[in-house]
């Protein structure tokens, strides 16, 4: 017990170092360059330190409960040898972590007032939720589908510069011939689909895989699941975007 | 009283989030693997905290940070304060007219990423793997500054009207250059530090930049040409992190200039 509180107040003496950064930035401009005073300062001051904890709280956390888990869940379906719910965990954990991220409800429905402008859907409701859904479902299948691959990497041994490096030029090329307004759209959701609490799971899995075949490297074979995470939705979103543009 | 509603109103959101990955973890552990998850109640306790830490840490920057940093981003992109200080004298606005946005763009997305608790978590475990050979505040602040630049270039993209896919191809061949010639260790780091920048704290920042941004700018629409910054935030930090490797290179090969060519990899994965 004494033990967590010392871990806990150091996490929130680090986080105060974190956001330190963030509170001179937004002090120096207003002062200097918009030169206009603020208002609320002591929601402001309160504001400040529900981030502040909330930071310390998460990290706890994040050491005590989400990364022994997924290394331990890692650990065990190695241990199990079935490969099939091992790619069966991958999958699901990326669709279902996916499919409820917040970020990606806000960019689904921006991109259906793009599309609505653009003329690919008609302006409307029942046209807007079924596209954003639709781009939705098309985001959580494909970071279903990367951690599957960068499982199945983790595996095989595959080199990840070699899949990363042409994934991203299949997207360059994919790219030329995808309809203009989803462009934005796709290049943005593959930086909105990695949140929080997916991240360190993600890594846990990687490094608590990696780190129990034999023959692999934590460092140089854990790491790379997020990448894939990250490059997927883009070529899938792009892909959308041409099909729809074809039915 | 409004505030405590609105913390429990954040803390239950972040449940929601939340608890569908919790009880899937645990369903699989119960029902595919079998037996007890090892310290369940610390896990428990665990998974409290993170739901209460990211419920007081989200409705604490929709407190302060989203409020502040929209209303800077629409304050920045205004054309009364952008002719004010404006350094070109005639005709129209030119790129270099917006000098205080970039500077705010890299400011932010430098800041903004050094608080993101997704890249802690993935410093944290890079630096227990390598066995504290890569630093975490030396790794997050590489993401930062990658952040930061990529943040930047992608408002004077949006203000100069390039297309996006221009920027990403010539970034990505940076990064294929870099790749073969950085330490092997911090290749896959790299690639995830481009996904771990644009979350909860970066993400709606810089999307209100973005916007308006597109909005300020003549011929250009919010809806077509705001989105994109995101994409410019992912990569740029894979440069830096690169970069960040081949620096710590760099450095020994000055500290012991007299070793054999055929140690130079190994080499290059002990610099880190």
């Amino acid at each position: 017990m004494k033990k967590s509180l010392i871990a806990l107040s150091h996490d929130a003496l680090g986080s105060l170092r974190d956001l330190t950064p963030i509170v001179i930035v937004i002090g120096v401009f207003q002062v200097w360059v918009i030169k206009q005073p603020v208002s609320g300062f002591v929601s402001l001051i309160f504001g400040a330190v529900f981030v502040l904890l909330g930071l310390a709280f998460f990290i706890f956390g994040l050491r005590i409960a989400l990364f022994p888990i997924g290394e331990g869940l890692a650990h065990s379906l190695a241990k199990k040898g079935s490969a099939f719910w091992l790619f069966a965990f991958a999958f699901a954990l990326g669709f279902g972590t996916t499919i409820a991220e917040p970020a990606l409800l806000a960019v689904a429905a921006e991109a259906s007032e793009v599309a609505v402008d653009a003329g690919v859907i008609a302006a409307t409701e029942e046209a807007r939720s079924s596209y954003a859904l639709g781009l939705r479902l098309v985001v959580a299948l494909s970071v279903g589908v990367a951690l599957l691959i960068g499982v199945m990497r983790i595996i095989a041994n595959w080199s990840l510069p070699v899949m990363i490096i042409s994934g991203y030029i299949l997207v360059v090329l994919v790219t030329t011939i995808a309809p203009a307004e989803i462009v934005g759209v796709a290049y943005d959701s593959g930086g909105v689909t990695t949140s929080t609490v997916t991240v360190p799971l993600v890594t846990a899995l990687g490094v608590g895989l990696a780190s129990s075949l034999k023959g692999r490297n934590a460092m140089t074979d854990g790491f790379g699941l997020i990448a894939f995470a990250s490059l997927t939705p883009i070529l899938f979103v792009l892909l959308y975007g041409i099909i729809l543009e074809w039915i | 009283m409004d505030l405590i509603l609105d913390t429990l109103m954040f803390v239950g959101n972040s449940a929601v989030d939340v608890l569908p990955i919790v009880i899937f973890l645990f369903a699989f552990q119960k029902f595919v693997i079998g037996g007890q998850i090892p310290n369940f109640k610390r896990i428990l306790v665990g998974f409290g905290f993170v739901i209460v830490g990211l419920g007081l840490f989200l409705e604490g920057l929709e407190q302060t940070l989203f409020p502040l940093g929209r209303l800077m981003a629409q304050q920045l992109t205004n054309p009364e304060f952008l002719h004010a200080t404006r350094i070109t004298v005639v005709g129209a606005l030119g790129w270099q007219d917006y000098h205080w946005v970039y500077l705010f763009a890299a400011a932010v997305g430098f800041s903004t990423t050094l608080a993101e608790p997704a890249l802690m978590a993935v410093a944290i475990k890079a630096n227990s793997v390598s066995g504290g050979a890569i630093g975490i505040w030396g790794l997050r602040v590489a993401v930062a500054i990658g952040a930061g630049v990529g943040v930047s270039l992608g408002c004077y993209r949006i203000i100069s009207g390039l297309p996006l896919q221009y920027f990403i191809a010539a970034g990505y061949l940076v990064v294929i250059l870099q790749t073969t010639l950085a330490p092997k260790l911090i290749v896959p780091l790299a690639y995830d530090s481009g996904g771990v920048t644009t979350s909860t704290v970066t993400v709606p920042l810089i999307t209100a930049l973005g916007l308006g941004l597109a909005e300020a700018v003549p011929g250009r629409s919010p809806l077509l040409d705001g989105f994109g910054l995101v994409a410019f935030a992912a990569l740029f930090p894979i440069i830096s992190v690169l970069a960040y490797g081949q620096l710590a290179v760099l450095r020994q090969q000055v500290d012991l200039s007299d070793n054999e060519p055929d140690e130079l990899q190994e080499d290059k994965d002990h610099a880190l």
